[in-house]
């Protein structure tokens, strides 16, 4: 094996200009997969962060009845602060929400929201809500930039805020937008406004009420409340792990056909170099050479331009990908319009797993490549070989 | 006496399929040939001299008969025992010198050390050394297609006795050699066969080499035709 090694080594360097064109088309499919995978582990780190951080906290308990996509169960799907949660609230540690359907009337349109009531004074979201802590004319509003740029509102405009109380009466006010936050987090700001729990309460006539409680800690062991679903950070961003496998399936269409073309070099290396270094290999069982031993050599020869690539791709690589790590891959579109948790920019995120399963997937992909035409040696009669004759 | 016989081959016949029939190369062939022997098969084009050197060198077997070589019969050797027997104890001479063409002189003379597991050092002393023998130490570096046709040849030869092998196989030679090359790489295996005793058995038609031969064996048509033995005189050589 060592000798394999270093015969293939002296074969590969000495071959030149077609050895370094197969490495450097390898090493170009070793970056791009590096990169993109990067970019998706980084996609998938800032969302589940964002999301956390804007959006589910460290978990959240929904009223029973409360389901986000069915906007008619809001009117049943709210409850008195359980018992049980009460102590956390008090420690800041939980922070119920009161979700109610309404509609405003930005410039004469009218425009169905989801209204938030949120305790201006909590830290568990990253959510701007001390802007909520404001006295004035209207009842302070905070919004995301999405629903800013769909709604056309900046801050300090005042808008018609229309919704119906338990009792199914309609009722209306005006609210003034205080603040304007942008998370990427599309949950947090399309149709959504923030105004403070206690006067949405009023507002619904609903004293102590809440749809949902979102939670700080993750670790922290929570206890089932009766009336109340327990909903995991997990589960709650599924939906991110649910996006980012879909978008995975096509990328290993790229990734595919990345590996393609730099295996069909390689393929094409190995045909051709079994063709035309007949003599060679008839040299090779001359000397003492086993047929099986010349494909080993052969095999270990292909698979070589990846241990190569590697160390190229290692030389060019990791400046460029440390560098993208630094400063992002910013989208060229505008994602706010993508409807899912997706930065402007995103950073790849390298992990040493992402690396190492690369490596060897391109390695173990080589190897077979270069395994497939070699056996065609194990046929070959040394004497023919000898003398150069294509079999 | 026996233990000097470095081949013996027995009623050895060898067939090759062609087309829905039988080419036979061999028919018959019975020989013995001796250690630190110089002798060359001749003949013509198809008269299957290289066939023989082939089974002789186990790389081809044959179809009937016996040809024990270094007390192995080729017959019975699978491939792994085939190679060892030539791994170890053959060297090979080619027409068209068969040197890897990416690898230096050096590393081509080096390979079937490398093969036999010999460490860096004794390596080292003894590619020097075969190098010495064929006159091209300064050539270490070069690669073969830096070198003439005549230079490429002695590479082939130092490789082949580099590991000082019991037998060396040397077909057509001097195919592609000018006359003087042609002596020079002859005179060059000549002394190696005097000095280290090894054997040497040629396939050959070229009238140069069959003037240094001490036995002459001359096949026709896949038989052994004349098998004569001279009595060496230098000085009867160009």
């Amino acid at each position: 094996m060592k000798l394999a090694i270093k015969l293939a080594y002296r074969n590969l360097i000495g071959a030149g200009l077609r050895t370094w064109l197969n490495v450097v088309v390898l090493s170009f499919s070793f970056v791009v997969i590096i990169w993109l995978k990067g970019v998706m582990s980084g996609w998938d780190y800032q969302a589940k962060s964002d999301m956390t951080k804007w959006d589910i906290g460290g978990g959240q308990y929904w009223h029973q009845a409360y389901d986000p996509f069915d906007p008619l169960t809001l009117t049943d799907s709210h409850d008195s602060i359980p018992k049980e949660a009460l102590s956390a609230i008090r420690k800041g540690d939980m922070e119920p929400i009161l979700i109610v359907q309404a509609s405003i009337y930005p410039q004469g349109r009218m425009q169905t929201i989801m209204v938030k009531g949120i305790n201006p004074q909590q830290t568990i979201l990253k959510l701007p809500t001390k802007k909520l802590d404001t006295i004035t004319e209207a009842i302070p509003a905070i919004i995301g930039s999405m629903m800013a740029k769909n709604s056309k509102l900046t801050i300090g405009d005042m808008v018609t805020l229309r919704w119906r109380d338990m009792h199914g009466t309609f009722d209306a006010t005006d609210i003034v937008i205080t603040d304007i936050f942008s998370s990427n987090v599309p949950a947090a700001e399309i149709s959504q406004i923030y105004i403070p729990l206690d006067r949405l309460q009023q507002m619904m006539l609903l004293p102590e009420a809440a749809t949902i409680l979102t939670f700080r800690n993750t670790e922290t062991d929570h206890p089932q409340i009766n009336g109340w679903v327990l909903k995991t950070k997990k589960e709650l961003t599924q939906q991110v792990d649910d996006i980012i496998k879909a978008k995975s399936v096509g990328q290993s269409i790229l990734y595919f056909v990345l590996l393609l073309l730099a295996m069909l070099a390689i393929f094409d290396t190995q045909v051709l170099s079994i063709f035309r270094r007949q003599k060679e290999i008839g040299t090779y069982i001359a000397l003492g050479y086993t047929r099986q031993q010349v494909v080993g050599l052969f095999t270990i020869e292909g698979s070589m331009h990846a241990v190569f690539a590697a160390l190229v791709s290692a030389a060019y690589g990791m400046p460029f990908l440390a560098w993208q790590a630094k400063v992002g891959w910013t989208m060229p579109l505008d994602t706010s319009e993508f409807g899912m948790a997706i930065a402007q920019t995103l950073y790849p995120v390298y992990s040493l797993g992402l690396v190492v399963s690369t490596i060897l997937i391109v390695l173990f992909t080589t190897a077979i490549v270069s395994y497939l035409p070699s056996r065609k040696i194990a046929k070959m009669n040394p004497t023919e070989a000898l003398r150069g004759k294509l079999q | 006496m026996e233990n000097n016989n470095i081949i013996t081959i027995q009623n050895l016949v060898k067939r090759f399929p062609v087309g829905k029939g039988e080419f036979t190369a061999l028919n018959g062939i019975n020989l013995v040939i001796g250690k630190g022997e110089f002798a060359g098969l001749i003949g013509p084009s198809g008269s299957g001299k290289t066939t023989l050197l082939n089974i002789v060198g186990s790389l081809d077997m044959p179809t009937e008969g016996t040809v024990t070589v270094l007390g192995k019969s080729i017959g019975t050797l699978n491939t792994r025992e085939a190679a060892r027997l030539r791994k170890e104890n053959l060297g090979f001479i080619f027409q068209s010198y068969n040197l890897l063409a990416v690898h230096t002189v050096f590393e081509n003379v080096e390979f079937p050390l490398l093969l036999l597991n010999f460490s860096k050092s004794e390596r080292q002393k003894m590619v020097m050394d075969a190098l010495e023998w064929v006159g091209l130490t300064d050539k270490v570096k070069s690669k073969p297609p830096q070198l003439s046709g005549g230079q490429c040849q002695r590479v082939a030869i130092a490789r082949a006795m580099v590991k000082k092998p019991s037998l060396v196989l040397a077909d057509e030679p001097t195919a592609n050699l000018d006359a003087a090359n042609s002596h020079h790489i002859l005179q060059t295996m000549e002394k190696l066969n005097q000095e280290l005793k090894t054997t040497f058995i040629f396939a050959t038609h070229d009238e140069k080499v069959i003037s240094y031969l001490h036995r002459k064996i001359y096949l026709l048509d896949g038989h052994i035709d004349k098998d004569e033995r001279m009595h060496h005189d230098k000085k009867t050589k160009p």
